[in-house]
């Protein structure tokens, strides 16, 4: 039939939203945070499936708006966007160039060992904890004793 | 009560521990001591209120009376609420917050282990996002306890008055009463009694090493988590925290 030759294949979708930037990181994109779980079409419905990162992030609702916007920008008419709470968002789903992406922003990407090596900003390794929590809920602040700048770490969940 | 009058009652728990405390830290932001405690306690604070949203929104959905976790949270009077008594208390200072936060990480993060293997998928998907936050949440509280307990003699002294005054109100998290049942007879949550080993030897530990007396007696305040008896805070606190949403009912963003 003419419209399912028409609607835009869920690669391009895909696309679409990996050019969406994190409300709060711009530098980011919805895609490299690892929170769109799902893109699929139901009839002539898009429906794309979203993870939240923490339960109380604020950028959540924005996400969601965003989202609708651009693809409605794309010409998208019916979209149904639905919550995914398990597996639980983590950390591990940043793609590698959303890490670097990160970095370049001066925010210190996560590391397992739960806390950055170097300073994002001069690439010194001494680095110290300020406090667990930062700026944000995902977030904790560290400084460099070389450099003095503070900087945000994004904190392993 | 019917199961889902009981898994009501036992979800409104849930998320009114989260509500009330989540309320209650937030009122230190602007506040607080040092710059990094007023942003870790309001950070603390989000992360609550977002779990109150997915445990009271569940809550809405299991009533089936068209509540959402907005009514519930914002038009329920103070008799419907469900929170344990520790919670309600005033904040006190920033010693006794952070005693009060640790003795309910503490707990919350032990059960919230045990509810992710809950037979209701819906409420161990909430318990597994929430774990996750909580355990942060304990890690940072228990780090203060053990500063400030460990630390100078004014704060040795704040934290063990902090200690005595809020270890009444732990009991009530191992009360056991008909929904407690019906939620372990269904095995959507744990015993709340055979969280309490665990509980004592977390906390001892924590206490010990921030040089902490625990007091000798296991009376415990009770009427938070049934709502038979909610102490005069709560209500000054739901005059504070509801008015906007009962002065203009119909408010949208």
């Amino acid at each position: 039939m003419r419209q399912t030759q028409d609607r835009p294949s869920v690669q391009q979708i895909w696309d679409w939203l990996g050019q969406v930037p994190d409300p709060e990181i711009p530098v980011i994109s919805l895609t490299d945070l690892g929170i769109i779980r799902d893109v699929d079409w139901q009839g002539d419905t898009l429906v794309v499936t979203v993870t939240p990162t923490y339960s109380g992030c604020p950028a959540t609702t924005i996400i969601n708006l965003d989202i609708e916007t651009a693809l409605r920008g794309h010409g998208i008419e019916k979209i149904e966007l639905k919550r995914q709470l398990s597996p639980a968002w983590t950390t591990d789903w940043l793609t590698e160039a959303g890490r670097a992406k990160l970095e370049a922003y001066g925010i210190a990407p996560p590391q397992p060992a739960g806390g950055p090596d170097h300073c994002p900003h001069c690439g010194s390794t001494h680095v110290e904890k300020v406090s667990q929590f930062g700026s944000t809920p995902c977030k904790a602040t560290w400084r460099c004793r070389d450099c003095l700048e503070p900087f945000d770490y994004f904190k392993c969940i | 009560m019917t199961r889902d009058e009981a898994f009501f009652e036992f979800l409104c728990r849930m998320g009114d521990n989260t509500l009330i405390l989540g309320h209650r830290v937030s009122e230190w932001c602007g506040h607080a001591p040092v710059l990094e405690e007023d942003i870790a306690l309001a950070n603390t604070a989000l992360d609550l209120i977002g779990q109150t949203q997915l445990w009271l929104g569940l809550a809405g959905e299991i009533e089936g009376e068209a509540r959402d976790a907005d009514k519930l949270a914002f038009r329920r009077d103070a008799w419907d609420f469900r929170n344990l008594l520790l919670v309600e208390m005033p904040n006190g200072d920033f010693g006794r917050t952070l005693m009060r936060q640790f003795l309910f990480d503490a707990w919350h993060t032990i059960l919230l282990g045990r509810l992710m293997k809950s037979s209701d998928t819906r409420v161990a998907e909430i318990a597994e996002k929430a774990s996750k936050e909580a355990a942060y949440h304990l890690e940072r509280s228990a780090d203060t306890v053990v500063s400030l307990g460990d630390g100078t003699e004014e704060s040795h002294a704040r934290m063990q008055a902090a200690l005595d005054y809020l270890w009444p109100y732990v009991g009530e998290m191992f009360v056991v009463d008909a929904v407690d049942q019906a939620m372990a007879e269904e095995g959507i949550a744990p015993d709340p009694a055979s969280l309490r080993a665990e509980y004592d030897a977390l906390v001892g530990r924590v206490l010990e090493e921030a040089t902490l007396t625990i007091p000798d007696s296991r009376f415990a305040h009770k009427g938070g988590r049934d709502g038979r008896m909610h102490s005069e805070h709560l209500g000054h606190l739901l005059t504070q925290m509801q008015w906007l949403q009962r002065a203009y009912p119909d408010a949208r963003w």
